[in-house]
């Protein structure tokens, strides 16, 4: 039965994904493709109104419209849960996190705050309805804008806070691992010291698929069955268990087929608590599914940032100290994660680069928004926009070349492994000079800079522009004990479990739940060739508690830097044991067995054992060693212990028609370090999905409140998300540094596209019209923001 | 995403159409419902019926009746941009159309829906309005002749009375006249930031008439008066100048999209350049 042809190597190919037959051929299902027998469909009321104290609700009009079941207010529901929506992130001892109700029941804090839930047996009949529920409002002025919620007498939307500002958390005082040294030392007597000031955008994540939810109920065992578009399948189990007291055991939260999150769905909705308590009241299943414009009020935004940056440099460009103060928008409450977004990036603000002194205050502030929370890259494109914006400043006031400037002062690649970094974090591995360096010759930086300096001389009114980032990011969401000492109320390990069938194919569970990244791909390659299968013969359990009961879900570049991991360990357990049975069974001692790619060889002979014969031989049981558990199967969790620390560099070329403000990307160009790549196609992927996604931050998207604080751009038409007709191709590029610190040397790629694409695009259209004198441009770069920007200039 | 109730009729006939729209309360006609469907879906239109003119026959097609052609309302946009009579007779109706939406709008879009909504915004009505254009229109009263100058009103208003139907338009070949249309919008898919209409006639250099009409500019759309006589009688090298005055007498709007002064800067660069490419 030997085994003689070598099995094809899958990490490194571009294999096609799995999942994408059944995606691009509508057979995917997402929750709402589902029905439940006996299904009743809820809808929303939400407030109009920004700001408003709720005098009354009137359900009565709507409880009497025809196939109504029930309405329920927040008072209504005020003995049916067990805690109000939880934020998992209490960043500072002293914080300020207002109760968050599910339903809001004194006041509303900002449009679409939710005030009462229809139920009806029709979706349209739960819609037309929820138009029947007369709310008293008596409105109040609100406040959108973060500087002006810390104003004198801005409106304060927690009357029991008495204030808007949440918590001030600070590198040099909060941080767990001090920074290399202190600002005050270092700025005072620098040679240059550049002072900036920027403002990032709110942006509305906008997944292609919207939230939605079923709960069906089986009453007689008091069990629970839900699915949610979620990333995070294993913590609504236990979140919501803490919001309603619905024991874990009785459960069970299933996340089909969900199309993408960015962040968006790695939340703990009042929905989700809603639906659950709503058809454990009524005893019947419930399902809702958001609207797209809903969706623009209802579900969590990203960024609404203002960063004011100092770096202190020498003359000859070498960079000393670097002193940012933030202010961020918690929007109305906090979510799960909402006050910890800044500070993963609170340790980046240094960028790739060397220097002697690092401070960083955070400040959080309430508006009259809807709640911010994580959005693709989270803190991290923060951080990388901040850095690279100054650095470029930094090298006009030098009148460096930006490239010259980033590669003096990059940490050198013989400072790794395991560096220290200005802010105080170990860095595992890296070569930024190499990154930059592939870039610069991909873009031909020469030519381009030439062909810039024709275009001036020449009076043209299309100038070109070549923006570069390079960013160094931190993901593999992380050593359980750091998540402790930055006062994350959860451990960050990641578990799998892999279990060989008798007849040779492989069941693989998973603790982390994909939203469209490829993970099914990914780790069949993984398990095909430590276990010596096909690709096809690798099955990928993930998303459902009842299946998986172990996991911490997916965001920050995790998958496969934490969970891929987790996989390849349990992999080697079920080597190990496979070579214990191949070992009896060949008669020899395991150490005289060599392994390769699921066959074991008795050294200096042709006697060979599969792990798929193993795998029969653990199931019959007949002939296992003395004391064996019959089975091939295996659980590994893992605890990382240390980030993964992924680098690269951007580069972005533009032409920027100065009568008009337009701007073309004319290329762009990624070079990224995301360690060892198991998928190419996959990896490209995640960065043309991720540099599209930054490129419309740069260029495109803004969530605009007006001054009552209604999202005045709510919808698909004003909201402009750009569509392939405004992305250019992109160029992908890779170095490779393996990580260290894990078994595969593999580091995450799933946030580096919109983390280091904003400042490349910006940078760009500046450069462009520096020699008019242009130094900032509005986000996103309009035509008409980059015109103004012009004409400032030219005044 | 879910409308409020309402009832739902096919119309036979024109007649039958006029029927319905006189005797039925808030009665609203649905053509390709590329502007009708979203806003019934976001609640902001909620008739009483809808009144389904996709059937009615004889409103498709191009009819090129010698000086200019007979446009069906129901011809829907893509049709309009494939159509041979029209690239011959009035490419300038071709090129607009090809600038509206994406395929998929045009594929259900129709010329007379898009001239019926009154969108300031919309590409059809500004080429209309610079091709002087005739709208033909049939209601209780009988049938009336509504020139494209006195057919755009104001704001989403047209001169179409509640039981009006919009039946063709007639649109004057252009000949040897040079045209464009130049829209500026952000995205691909984007409504006209402001957008800019020109039919020049010139001989050697010399141009004898010049026609120009702005999308967004305004209420409704508006021709660019100054503009045109500044170039009556003049020559190409006039036009620099001459495109200065295209905001003269608009009144832009400022909105989440672009500032008033935005859009006059805009009007007179995209004037500009549409004269210069007419004239080439
Ligand atoms: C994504 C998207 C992008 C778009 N982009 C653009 C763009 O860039 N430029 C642009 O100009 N337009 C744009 N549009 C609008 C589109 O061109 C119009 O929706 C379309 O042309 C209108 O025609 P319709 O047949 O769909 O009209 P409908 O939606 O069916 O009707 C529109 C209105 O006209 C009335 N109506 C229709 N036919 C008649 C008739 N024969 N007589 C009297 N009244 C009538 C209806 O009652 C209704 O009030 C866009 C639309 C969408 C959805």
């Amino acid at each position: 039965m030997a085994t003689t042809e070598q099995p094809a190597r899958h990490v490194g190919a571009r294999v096609p994904r799995k999942e994408d037959p059944a995606m691009v051929t509508g057979q995917a299902r997402y929750t709402d493709d589902l029905t439940v027998p006996g299904m009743l469909w809820v809808a929303f009321v939400r407030s109009p109104f920004a700001h408003a104290t709720i005098k009354g609700i009137d359900t009565s009009a709507a409880k009497a419209a025809d196939g109504v079941v029930d309405v329920f207010t927040g008072a209504d529901l005020a003995d049916d849960f067990a805690a109000p929506i939880v934020c998992a992130w209490p960043i500072v001892d002293d914080i300020k996190i207002p109760e968050h109700w599910p339903l809001t029941k004194d006041k509303a804090r900002y449009a679409g705050d939710k005030v009462a839930m229809v139920v009806a047996d029709t979706r349209a009949g739960a819609k037309d309805a929820a138009e029947l529920v007369e709310v008293d409002y008596d409105p109040l002025p609100a406040v959108t804008d973060i500087e002006l919620a810390l104003a004198d007498g801005a409106p304060i939307l927690h009357d029991d806070l008495g204030t808007n500002l949440s918590m001030t958390w600070r590198h040099s005082e909060h941080s767990p691992v001090p920074a290399r040294g202190k600002p005050e030392d270092v700025f005072p007597a620098a040679d240059v010291v550049i002072k900036e000031k920027y403002r990032i955008q709110r942006a509305v994540p906008n997944a292609i698929e919207p939230r939605s939810i079923i709960v069906e109920p089986s009453p007689a065992q008091g069990e629970f069955t839900m699915w949610s578009a979620t990333q995070i399948p294993h913590i609504v189990r236990t979140v919501l268990t803490l919001m309603t007291g619905v024991p874990e055991a009785k459960l069970r939260v299933i996340a089909p087929a969900v199309g993408g999150g960015f962040g968006s769905k790695l939340q703990v909705y009042g929905e989700e608590a809603l639906l659950l308590v709503g058809s454990r009241k009524l005893g019947r299943a419930l399902k809702w599914t958001e609207e797209r414009q809903e969706a623009f009020v209802a579900t969590t935004h990203g960024r609404d940032v203002v960063q004011e940056v100092e770096l202190a440099a020498d003359r000859d460009g070498t960079l000393r100290g670097v002193k940012v103060r933030i202010v961020c928008s918690m929007g109305a409450y906090m979510q799960l994660l909402t006050p910890g977004i800044p500070l993963l990036g609170a340790w980046l603000y240094g960028g790739a680069y060397e220097s002697d002194a690092y401070d960083l205050e955070i400040n959080g502030v309430f508006t009259n928004t809807t709640p911010t929370d994580a959005y693709r890259g989270a803190g991290r494109p923060e951080a990388t926009y901040c850095i690279e914006r100054a650095m470029d400043a930094l090298a006009r006031e030098l009148d460096m070349d930006p490239a010259e400037l980033r590669r003096k002062n990059f940490v050198p690649a013989d400072a790794f492994p395991n560096h220290t970094i200005v802010s105080g974090l170990i860095v595992d591995s890296g070569d930024y000079h190499a990154s930059l360096d592939r870039l610069l010759e991909a873009l031909d930086y020469e030519g381009l800079r030439a062909e810039q300096k024709a275009r001036r001389e020449r009076g043209d009114n299309r100038l070109l522009g070549i923006g570069l980032s390079t960013y160094l990011e931190m993901c593999g969401l992380a050593p359980s004990r750091v998540a402790g000492a930055i006062k994350l109320v959860c451990g960050l390990w990641e578990a799998a479990q892999v279990r060989v069938m008798p007849t040779g194919t492989v069941q693989v569970m998973v603790g982390v739940t994909a939203t469209g990244q490829g993970h099914a791909t990914t780790f069949s390659q993984l398990v095909a060739d430590q276990l010596g299968v096909e690709i096809d013969d690798v099955e990928i359990i993930a998303g459902d508690t009842k299946q998986m009961a172990l996991g911490m879900d997916t965001y920050g570049s995790r998958s496969l830097a934490v969970g891929g991991i987790a996989l390849h360990l349990a992999g080697e357990k079920v080597v190990a044991k496979a070579r214990a049975i191949a070992a009896n069974a060949l008669e020899c001692a395991e150490d005289d067995l060599e392994y390769d790619t699921g066959t074991f060889t008795v050294k200096g002979t042709d006697k060979t054992m599969h792990v798929k014969e193993a795998a029969f031989a653990a199931w019959t049981a007949h002939a296992l060693p003395d004391g064996m558990e019959p089975g091939l199967e295996a659980t590994h969790v893992y605890d990382p212990p240390n980030f993964s620390w992924p680098a690269g560099a951007h580069g972005c070329v533009v032409s920027v028609d100065t009568e008009t403000g337009e701007v073309d990307i004319e290329r762009y160009v990624a070079v990224d370090d995301c360690g060892v790549v198991v998928n190419p196609a996959v990896v490209e992927g995640q960065v043309q999905g991720g540099v599209a996604q930054g490129i419309a931050e740069a260029l495109y998207e803004e969530a605009v409140y007006d001054e009552e604080g209604n999202l005045s751009n709510g919808s698909m038409t004003s909201y402009l998300v750009p569509t392939a007709a405004e992305i250019p191709p992109i160029e992908t590029h890779h170095t490779v540094t393996p990580s260290p610190t894990n078994p595969l040397g593999v580091k995450g790629i799933g946030e580096a596209g919109t983390i280091a694409s904003p400042p490349a695009v910006i940078n760009a259209v500046i450069d462009a019209l520096s020699g008019l004198g242009v130094t900032d441009v509005q986000r996103p770069a309009t035509p008409q923001n980059v015109w103004r920007a012009i004409e400032e200039a030219r005044q | 995403m879910i409308p409020a109730p309402f009832e739902y009729e096919v119309a036979e006939s024109v007649d039958h159409a006029v029927e319905l729209l006189t005797t039925r309360e808030d009665a609203k006609l649905l053509a390709g419902g590329h502007s009708l469907i979203p806003l019934l879906k976001v609640r902001l239109a909620r008739p009483g019926t809808l009144v389904d003119i996709g059937r009615v026959s004889g409103m498709v097609g191009v009819l090129d009746a010698g000086e200019h052609l007979v446009v069906g309302a129901m011809t829907t946009l893509s049709d309009l941009v494939a159509d041979a009579s029209v690239s011959v007779g009035c490419p300038l109706l071709a090129t607009t159309a090809a600038q509206v939406g994406d395929p998929q709008v045009r594929h259900r879009g129709t010329i007379g829906g898009s001239l019926a909504h009154g969108d300031p915004a919309s590409d059809l009505p500004t080429t209309l309005l610079a091709l002087d254009a005739e709208l033909v229109v049939r209601g209780s009263g009988g049938e009336r002749t509504i020139a494209a100058a006195d057919f755009f009103v104001g704001f989403f208003e047209t001169a179409l009375g509640p039981d009006e139907i919009l039946t063709e338009i007639r649109v004057p070949k252009t000949g040897a006249a040079g045209t464009a249309y130049l829209k500026f919008h952000h995205r691909a898919i984007d409504w006209a930031t402001v957008g800019v209409a020109v039919v020049v006639e010139s001989q050697n250099g010399s141009i004898s008439s010049a026609r120009v009409a702005l999308t967004n500019m305004g209420p409704a759309p508006v021709r660019a008066s100054a503009v045109e006589a500044a170039l009556a009688g003049a020559d190409r090298g006039a036009v620099a100048r001459a495109a200065e005055a295209a905001d003269r007498g608009t009144d832009p709007p400022s909105d989440l999209q672009a500032g008033a002064d935005y859009r006059r800067h805009i009007a007179k660069v995209l004037t500009r350049r549409a004269l210069t490419q007419a004239l080439s």
